[in-house]
């Protein structure tokens, strides 16, 4: 079977089938859940039996079931981040890249002061004054991180503007929305794609780290990075308590950086290191 | 190329000026009313009133932000809203742990997949290269503090070998202090050195793709001598870039690896400020994040002018 | 030196290089490259391989020394070197050979020279790899091949780094590290491709004596036949993978035997059978430009430039890289507006930057790029392509629909502006004229669906001008149209371009630096150098003298196709510089 015209390798197919999984678990989650979102099963961290599949949480509520219930959250704010972050993000890197001049010069110099600094002290910063409600968090996140998203699209934007086909459009007297969105976006989409997955990565364990150090995503909602930080004192009774959402985690992760992969692999040509000798 | 190395240098202290200027509207400017922004909407009055003397957020902007880079430079941040503690006293040696934990993992991350980078290059397609492209999409996958986790269960429960708290003091010995933070050097090392190793394949392959290095091959040189003498100095550039972007991984990593360990950093210091909303001591904070990080991207800046032949031999 | 005789002896001389039954298939799927291909090289001689892009020639001449490029594997054939196999060899015995017996000269000199080291560096490589020479020996062999090759200050060219030569130069530099270990083969892949006319020659005649001199055998992979007949020997004819034909070099050109050998020498040879029809050109002044100049920042590149373009005509604009004439196109379109002179067009001064051109000012002004790969959108169909400015245009003037209807009496009626005024048109319409316009440019019905990387070189080119019709223009600037295309593909758009100039009643701006289009197309000619224009008149007279300096160094660096041609060239210059010393 052939997928965007490619045939997808072995470790494209289960990264496909995880986020399919994880995506369903959220959407679909709690319908299957054993149990209710705050429902008390058995005492804390409780070993792994027929009723609780991963064991007890902190105060004995189900694992499992909490996993779920966390995925929407977990999942939902990373997508969600994403987006808004690439809708910035391309909206002013094309625009910069077509228009040039002045547009250009003062939204590149912007970027490079915020690249400056590391996403993380300046998302502190700014969660330390507004404070961590959903949001605020959103936003916040989205507009540090759409920097990184600008600077591809404007360097791919550049490049495809300079291509004479751009020129001809131009020299008929199309407008600068029309070139972006017909001449230039179908054109950037591919790199674009792999770009995005990257980019949820990246979003997805920056808020869990967020929420593990308790700045993230606050309760009363469930999420897997305040759920890692809920059950950590079970590490030191050798319990594998906070294992699970970090697991979670690393094996969405795993997932999306799997069809990223396959996605940049089938752009690549065999380089000069193949040479037949 | 002189011109070319100040200039850089030059536009160094801008950026960092420019830094503290949005570090400073960030915190002082954004929230519009920084008192009920911080104190909630149920703040008294009075209360707010306090805020703003402390802050001394009467004085109009400008006066604030030149008073608090002034004080900076000389050295003086400030006081913390917490504790009242003179903020650079206690920021100075946290300052240095985190910069010793950042340069333990980064002495041992940098050869280490640098090295093994261009070895998956040059062995492309092959079972080394195919290996190691998985092993390091799992690695990055996984969270920082997951990776602490797992180091702490094998290596301080089931193993016994290292404490699980990386507690530093001023004045340890350096042999103890290396001790301590093995473990969280090394949790910090596999972090970042997945990442830069996936880079300099990249760059290294990308080079290899040049005509050049097919002309070599064509004059009857070796793989040896063609990868040493003709990809690697072209890939040097490259790679210092893929160093310096990596430094931004090793500083997140560092603030949620000090979290797990209770290593005594500043990352844990401005991690606290923010739970407890302490902006003088945020602000101090980010600007010395800030500073550290525009003084090593600079430093790579100038490093890759001075690996670029067109720039050492003009026309 | 007598050539001829030469020739005739080179049987008896020892065989240096042997291929037989070469076969070279794509990693990826298995399809086949090159198709048992024999290859037969005496010591001392040069071979001309001969094709259009994609006939394997340059695949060959690497394999000459067993290498296939990443993605290409040699699947089957002996190659011999002085009688040992050495496919059979072992992969240090084979590097061995490399560089030291047989050498390679690639296409781009900027390209295959590494930035990070010295070019003394590169040269002096192998002969010390291979063990040959020392350091200071290889030193002083390359200060004599620099010298000989003509390189400025040949004693302290080597210290340069690849960035502080010219291309010109690194051509040279190459051909003298490939010399560097005196190998008995050279392997020379489109040597003179990239470069000017006029430097082409200098190059061409420094590697003729290079070759003379040193008794190298040698494989010259060109698609030009002119430049191969001053060079080889034999030459052997090649196309999609397979041989054509092989023979000396007077027996292809005088008599060739097959038919594609005879369409190659026909379009290369023939110096203009067909010309532009006179006819076709009308009294009225479409394009006129005075005194105009332009700059790029404080660097001018087009100086006090004048000239008209009548309807109906070809204007032809020709000059080298750097000349400027590609900057020409920029300003008569809009995209850089002149620093002074005026331009008018159909009798009306014509506004100097695009954004204050009419949009039906625009259409009138059409632009055929050099590069079709790069001048389409490769993710739209033709029916959008071309459709899109048959509809972005509808509603202004121009002949939308009249042009098939008339069933081909259109000279003087095309263009009247009086008639067809659409207003928004349909889709259903939108249509149609997109397949009127196929047909116009002899595409069948069944691209219309069909996206560019789905076509080759010459239909996206007729894809390009259908796309320029489609606004239904009075002028079309044609930047170098036919320079990224094979000859005999050439040949074909230059036939339809003149066709539809006797038809429609266009005017072109022709811009090129290829005189033999200019041959076949131009009513009119200019000569560009520098920025300005030398000789501006009609095409015959530019070229039958007498002659602007300039004019005679381009014209007169133009390979014809006669293997004698250079050493011509080369007498005439040693007879030149003997009249000008005193006696």
């Amino acid at each position: 079977m052939r997928l965007l015209g490619h045939k997808p390798t072995v470790t494209a197919w289960i990264g496909m089938a995880i986020i399919v999984v994880n995506l369903a678990v959220a959407i679909f989650g709690p319908v299957f859940a054993p149990y209710s979102e705050s429902q008390t099963v058995g005492s804390t961290w409780d070993e792994p039996s027929i009723q609780m599949l991963l064991g007890a949480d902190q105060i004995g509520r189900d694992m499992l079931t909490r996993l779920i219930y966390g995925a929407r959250m977990t999942i939902g704010v990373a997508l969600a981040t994403t987006a808004l972050s690439f809708f910035i993000g391309i909206t002013l890197g094309f625009a910069a890249a077509v228009l040039g001049g002045w547009v250009d010069t003062v939204i590149s110099r912007l970027v490079d002061v915020i690249l400056s600094i590391p996403l993380l002290i300046l998302a502190l910063i700014i969660l330390g004054v507004f404070g961590s409600s959903i949001p605020v968090l959103i936003i916040t996140i989205a507009v540090l991180d759409s920097t990184r998203v600008f600077r591809l699209s404007r360097a791919l934007g550049m490049n495809l503007t300079v291509l004479e086909y751009v020129e001809a459009a131009r020299l008929r007297g199309e407008g600068t929305w029309w070139i972006i969105r017909r001449e230039i976006l179908p054109n950037a989409s591919a790199p674009l794609l792999s770009e995005f997955g990257l980019r949820f990565c990246f979003n997805f364990l920056f808020i869990a780290a967020l929420s593990f150090l308790g700045l993230g995503i606050q309760p009363p909602f469930a999420d897997w990075g305040g759920m890692v930080r809920e059950n950590s004192a079970a590490i030191n009774f050798g319990m594998l308590a906070p294992i699970w959402p970090a697991l979670a985690i690393t094996v969405l992760t795993v997932g999306v950086n799997m069809v990223v992969d396959w996605l940049l692999s089938v752009e690549a040509r065999p380089s000069g290191a193949q040479a037949e000798m | 190329m002189l011109k070319l190395i100040i200039g850089r240098l030059g536009q160094g202290v801008v950026t960092l000026l420019a830094v503290s200027v949005l570090i400073f509207v960030c915190t002082q400017i954004l929230p519009g009313d920084v008192a009920s922004a911080v104190l909630g909407q149920g703040a008294t009055p009075e209360a707010l009133a306090a805020f703003r003397k402390e802050l001394g957020l009467n004085e109009p902007a400008y006066m604030r932000y030149f008073n608090w880079l002034w004080g900076a430079v000389r050295g003086d941040l400030g006081v913390s809203m917490t504790n009242q503690r003179v903020i650079i006293d206690e920021l100075l040696p946290r300052l240095f742990n985190t910069l010793f934990l950042a340069g333990y993992a980064a002495f041992i991350a940098i050869p280490l997949s640098v090295g093994l980078g261009i070895l998956a290059a040059i062995n492309e397609g092959k079972l080394v290269d195919k290996a190691s492209n998985i092993l390091t999409l799992i690695t990055i996958s996984i969270p920082e503090f997951f990776i602490a986790y797992l180091m702490i269960i094998l290596f301080v429960v089931n193993l016994g070998w290292f404490p699980s708290l990386a507690t530093v003091y001023p004045g340890i010995a350096f042999g103890e202090r290396v001790y301590i933070t093995t473990l969280p050097a090394v949790a910090l090392t596999m972090l970042v050195a997945a990442h830069m190793l996936r880079m300099t394949r990249s760059s290294v392959l990308s080079v290899m793709s040049s005509p050049y290095i097919e002309m070599a091959f064509l004059k009857g040189a070796k793989r040896s001598r063609v990868i040493a003498r003709h990809a690697l100095p072209n890939a040097a550039a490259p790679i210092i870039t893929v160093i310096a972007l990596n430094l931004a991984y090793l500083v997140v990593g560092v603030v949620v690896l000090e979290a797990v360990f209770v290593y005594p950093g500043i990352g844990q210091l401005m991690v606290d400020a923010v739970s407890k909303r302490d902006v003088p001591v945020i602000q101090a904070c980010g600007l010395v994040f800030a500073m550290v990080f525009v003084v090593l991207n600079t430093l790579a800046d100038v490093a890759i002018i001075l690996v670029n032949p067109r720039l050492r031999h003009r026309r | 030196m007598n050539d001829k005789s030469e020739k005739s002896e080179k049987s008896d001389k020892k065989i240096i290089l042997q291929i037989k039954g070469l076969r070279l298939e794509a990693v990826r799927g298995g399809s086949v490259i090159v198709d048992n291909v024999d290859v037969i090289l005496h010591a001392g001689e040069v071979l001309g391989l001969i094709g259009e892009s994609g006939a394997g020639k340059s695949t060959i001449g690497l394999s000459a020394m067993s290498y296939a490029r990443a993605g290409v594997h040699i699947a089957a054939g002996t190659i011999e070197i002085d009688g040992v196999n050495i496919r059979e060899l072992n992969a240090a015995d084979r590097r061995d050979v490399r560089g030291k017996r047989i050498a390679y000269v690639a296409q781009s000199a900027s390209a295959a020279f590494n930035p990070a080291h010295t070019i003394m560096d590169q040269v002096c490589e192998a002969p010390t790899i291979h063990g040959i020479m020392t350091r200071q020996e290889a030193e002083a062999w390359a200060r004599q091949l620099f010298k000989s090759l003509d390189l400025p200050d040949h004693e302290n060219f080597g210290d340069r780094y690849p960035h502080q030569a010219s291309g010109g130069q690194l051509q040279r530099a190459m051909a003298a590290m490939a010399m560097s270990c005196r190998p008995d083969i050279l392997v020379l892949d489109e040597p003179t491709t990239a470069l000017d006319v006029t430097t082409q020659i200098e190059v061409l005649i420094l590697l003729k004596s290079l070759i003379r001199e040193y008794g190298s055998a040698a494989l010259y992979i060109t698609h030009d036949l002119a430049v191969v007949a001053q060079v080889a020997d034999r030459i052997k004819v090649l196309r999609h993978g397979k041989e054509v034909e092989e023979g000396t070099v007077d027996q292809v050109l005088q008599a060739p035997k097959q038919e594609y050998t005879k369409m190659l020498v026909e379009v290369r040879g023939a110096a203009a059978s067909e010309r532009a029809v006179q006819s076709s050109v009308q009294d009225e002044i479409i394009l006129r430009v005075e005194h105009v100049d332009a700059a790029y920042g404080s660097f001018k590149v087009v100086n006090d430039v004048s000239f008209d373009v009548r309807k109906g005509e070809t204007v032809a604009v020709v000059g080298e890289s750097g000349s400027g004439k590609s900057t020409l196109a920029r300003i008569i379109t809009g995209l850089l507006p002149p620093i002074a002179g005026q331009i008018t067009f159909k009798g009306k001064p014509l506004p100097k930057s695009l954004a204050e051109r009419s949009k039906d000012l625009k259409r009138q002004m059409q632009l055929v790029y050099q590069i079709p790969d790069v001048a389409l959108n490769p993710r739209q169909r033709l029916i959008e392509t071309i459709g899109r400015p048959v509809s972005f245009y509808a509603g202004l003037g121009g002949n939308q629909s009249n042009i098939v209807e008339d069933g081909g009496q259109t000279t003087g009626e095309t263009l009247d502006r009086s008639s067809s005024l659409y207003f928004g048109m349909k889709a259903g319409d939108v249509k149609k004229r997109t397949l009127e316009l196929l047909d116009l440019v002899e595409l069948p019905k069944e691209f219309l669906m069909r996206r560019p990387t789905e076509l080759s070189g010459g239909q996206k080119q007729r894809v390009c001008i259908a796309r320029a019709l489609a606004a239904a223009p009075d002028l079309i600037i044609l930047d170098e149209p036919t320079s990224a295309l094979d000859p005999l593909v050439a040949e074909e758009i230059l036939k339809l371009l003149r066709r539809l100039q006797a038809e429609l009643g266009l005017s072109y701006v022709l811009i090129t630096h290829d005189l033999d289009v200019v041959h076949r197309i131009a009513h009119r000619t200019a000569v560009m150098l520098k920025g300005s224009f030398v000789a501006f008149d009609k095409t015959d007279v530019i070229f039958e003298g007498p002659y602007h300096p300039y004019t005679e160094q381009l014209v007169t660096a133009v390979p014809i196709m006669r293997s004698d041609w250079l050493d011509g060239v080369l007498a005439k210059r040693a007879a030149h510089a003997k009249a000008k010393t005193p006696a």
